[in-house]
């Protein structure tokens, strides 16, 4: 009798587990789907006069968490460019786009539960995820379907190691390649120190493309100096070896955390050089209690600014979509939509063609394409899956961005 | 010109390293303990000194006084509750109570503050030297780090010369046992030696932070290790002892930075640090103790 209680007792928990599980999936697909509903109802209505088609675009991102910030951003700005598209008569000869957006909490494991679901659902391409660790995970799964894949904002190299996988951001060394070249076209100095992180490898890797390139540009790297993540807090000797080697310029390619320590004791010796960053440096000016004149003329490469002019339309309507001002994640996104949009028409792509041939002819198609976006104009990208694009700079003046 | 301007930042580096050595060297000297909670209270010394000023808008001074009597309660309080009832037990124990007080410490501040890096304000708002027509420029803040050493240390000196709670202290070092039958509070003694150890290290922390503005609950950690080290490298034990491990500990490190290699710097110093102590295991003032057979 006791077994048998138990037995009833096991299952009846074994069942109500599976409701659990049942019920949260379901749960999070619903609240997906009422992120795009209003977008689904227009898809609805278009259906009926469209022709081309419903492409089915999967979104993985962090909408809850630490990481949440972007992983919205990359939601509402796909949400907002797939409305106009749509709105606009479709891709090519009105193909309709409709989104699923899936959370993944920046989190590896959560990012391939997402991919499944989208694929459950019947997703046809992916755009994301938005964080380096859980866009490596997915890129796996994505490789082994063969399914086409971009990230808005994957920066790690591994993102976008596998052949149907692009990017829209830059790979985090090529920023230092891409940071030399604009220092040298922009000739912001002739004599230019670094000091970098050597215990983490953004860091090292973005240094050494820019050292490399340095080379071809007609500046002189003058000093060069490191830290570890231990010896963080006192640049004193390094900010004095740029001083004494005359460095016009210091570039600081790692996070704001450390920067504005650098910025403080760089002021308190009287040393003002130019400091140009990369996009570690976006957030210097969020610094609990940091001084913000202190990053004054402080320049960083950042795909977007929300105040400039070319971004002018997206920002407005992004703010009377959904009430914040876009990030640059959300900019990443929006090309990210145009770019996948300029690939199917290039390509000839239909919604009725498999998984696999779609992605073989995206592959084709998005070194094909060049797109002017908000993060760059002129954009192409190579068969790597990396982005070719005028780097942006801004440099910050009254405590804002202000694109150079 | 570079060299000097190296050389005064060691300095004041290593200055920093003796105040907090002198926390370490002196709660050995008399409680024979190594108390790993003092690179923490150092930690929490300073965002005393930053609520104080950056949140509640005190003048500087006012919160340096309220950093001090935060972390002499605090001092006595973790003597009293972690330390005190393991006064008979073995160094062991003792010190693995210290790695917990140190940890419980850091978890608490991250609690209370977070894990954000703060920027500190600096509590020196006197202006720069220039010197040689303006070619060099040392800060306030090495300065001020450098007096205040300078100061505490005759300070220490003369109270421990001078004063019969010194002069208790000297004999309960020497020998607690005897100590005792002198009619020393032991007790008492060791509870004086914490609160003068966390006052320090309310100082430390105010001037380290006024130096390398930025403030996590893991502030203190290396510092204090570092301290340690220098505590170690003068001998420790000895007042006199951590002045110079400091300042020598702090000048190598700077010009190894400058001269060597950035990234080896920390290297270098501890390479250092075995070397004095194959060279002389107690070592430079460290008494050598016969040790009866």
């Amino acid at each position: 009798m006791k077994k048998l209680i138990s037995v009833g007792l096991a299952a009846a928990m074994a069942f109500s587990l599976t409701a659990c599980g049942g019920g949260s999936t379901s749960e999070t697909t619903a609240a997906a789907t009422t992120a795009a509903a209003a977008e689904a109802a227009k898809d609805d209505a278009a259906e009926a006069t469209a022709e081309g088609g419903v492409l089915k675009i999967g979104v993985i991102g962090p909408y809850t968490g630490a990481a949440a910030e972007y992983g919205l951003g990359v939601r509402n700005a796909a949400e907002l460019a797939a409305n106009e598209i749509n709105a606009a008569g479709g891709i090519g000869d009105g193909i309709m786009i409709e989104l699923n957006a899936q959370d993944d909490e920046h989190d590896p494991q959560k990012s391939v539960n997402a991919y499944n679901t989208l694929k459950d659902w019947g997703a046809q391409m992916i755009i994301g995820s938005v964080t380096s660790a859980p866009c490596i995970a997915v890129a796996a799964e994505t490789k082994a379907d063969n399914m086409f894949q971009i990230t808005p904002s994957g920066s790690a190299v591994e993102c976008v190691a596998n052949d149907n996988a692009f990017r829209v951001c830059f790979a985090d060394p090529d920023q230092g390649r891409v940071a030399a070249e604009y220092i040298g076209s922009h000739e912001l100095a002739q004599k230019v120190g670094i000091i970098y992180d050597s215990s983490t490898d953004y860091s090292t890797g973005i240094r050494e493309a820019f050292v490399n390139e340095a080379a071809n540009q007609n500046f002189e790297i003058v000093a060069e100096e490191a830290f570890t993540a231990d010896t963080a807090t006192d640049f004193s000797v390094q900010i004095d070896k740029m001083r004494e080697a005359g460095a016009e310029l210091v570039f600081l390619p790692f996070y704001y955390t450390e920067a504005s320590i650098v910025l403080k004791q760089a002021a308190d010796r009287e040393y003002a050089p130019i400091f140009f960053g990369v996009d570690g440096m976006d957030g210097i000016l969020g610094v609990e209690n940091f001084d913000t004149s202190l990053a004054e003329g402080v320049m960083l490469l950042t795909p977007f600014s929300a105040t400039d002019e070319n971004s002018k339309d997206f920002t407005d309507a992004y703010v009377a979509a959904y009430g914040s001002t876009p990030n640059q994640f959300a900019a990443d996104a929006y090309d990210a939509v145009y770019a996948i949009k300029a690939a199917v028409e290039k390509a000839g792509v239909t919604p009725d063609m498999s998984v696999s041939d779609i992605c073989e002819a995206m592959k084709t198609a998005m070194t094909e394409i060049t797109i002017d976006g908000l993060t760059g104009s002129g954009m192409t990208w190579n068969a790597a899956g990396e982005p070719n694009k005028e780097p942006k700079a801004a440099m910050i003046v009254d405590g804002a961005y202000v694109m150079q | 010109m570079s060299f000097l301007t190296y050389l005064i930042n060691g300095i004041s580096l290593g200055s920093i390293y003796a105040i907090i050595a002198l926390g370490y060297t002196m709660v050995y000297g008399i409680a024979r303990m190594l108390n790993f909670a003092h690179g923490d209270i150092i930690m929490v010394g300073a965002f005393a000194v930053f609520t104080a000023v950056s949140t509640l808008g005190m003048p500087p001074f006012i919160g340096l006084i309220a950093a001090i009597a935060i972390c002499t309660a605090l001092g006595l309080t973790i003597e009293f509750v972690a330390y005190r009832p393991l006064r008979g037990a073995t160094s062991l124990a003792v010190l693995i109570t210290a790695i917990g007080v140190s940890y419980l410490l850091q978890n608490l501040a991250l609690l209370i503050f977070g894990s954000n890096t703060r920027q500190f304000t600096s509590i020196v708002t006197l202006p720069n030297l220039k010197l040689a027509g303006g070619k060099m420029t040392v800060s306030s803040v090495t300065i001020v780090t450098i007096v205040c050493c300078i100061v505490i240390m005759i300070a220490l000196t003369s109270f421990i010369n001078h004063t019969k709670t010194g002069q208790a202290m000297l004999a309960v070092s020497e020998d607690r046992g005897a100590a005792t039958l002198m009619g020393i509070n032991v007790n008492r003694t060791i509870a004086v030696t914490f609160a003068i150890g966390s006052a320090l290290a309310a100082v430390a922390g105010a001037l380290l932070c006024s130096m390398y503005p930025s403030l996590t609950p893991y502030t203190g950690s290396m510092p204090g290790i570092k301290a340690f080290t220098a505590a170690v490298f003068g001998g420790i034990g000895s007042i006199p002892g951590a002045l110079i491990g400091g300042l020598i500990l702090g000048v190598v490190e700077n010009l190894s930075k400058a001269y060597i290699s950035s990234q080896l710097s920390d290297a270098i110093v501890f390479s250092l640090l075995i070397i004095i102590l194959l060279v002389r295991p107690t070592g430079i003032l460290g008494k050598k103790i016969q040790e009866k057979v």
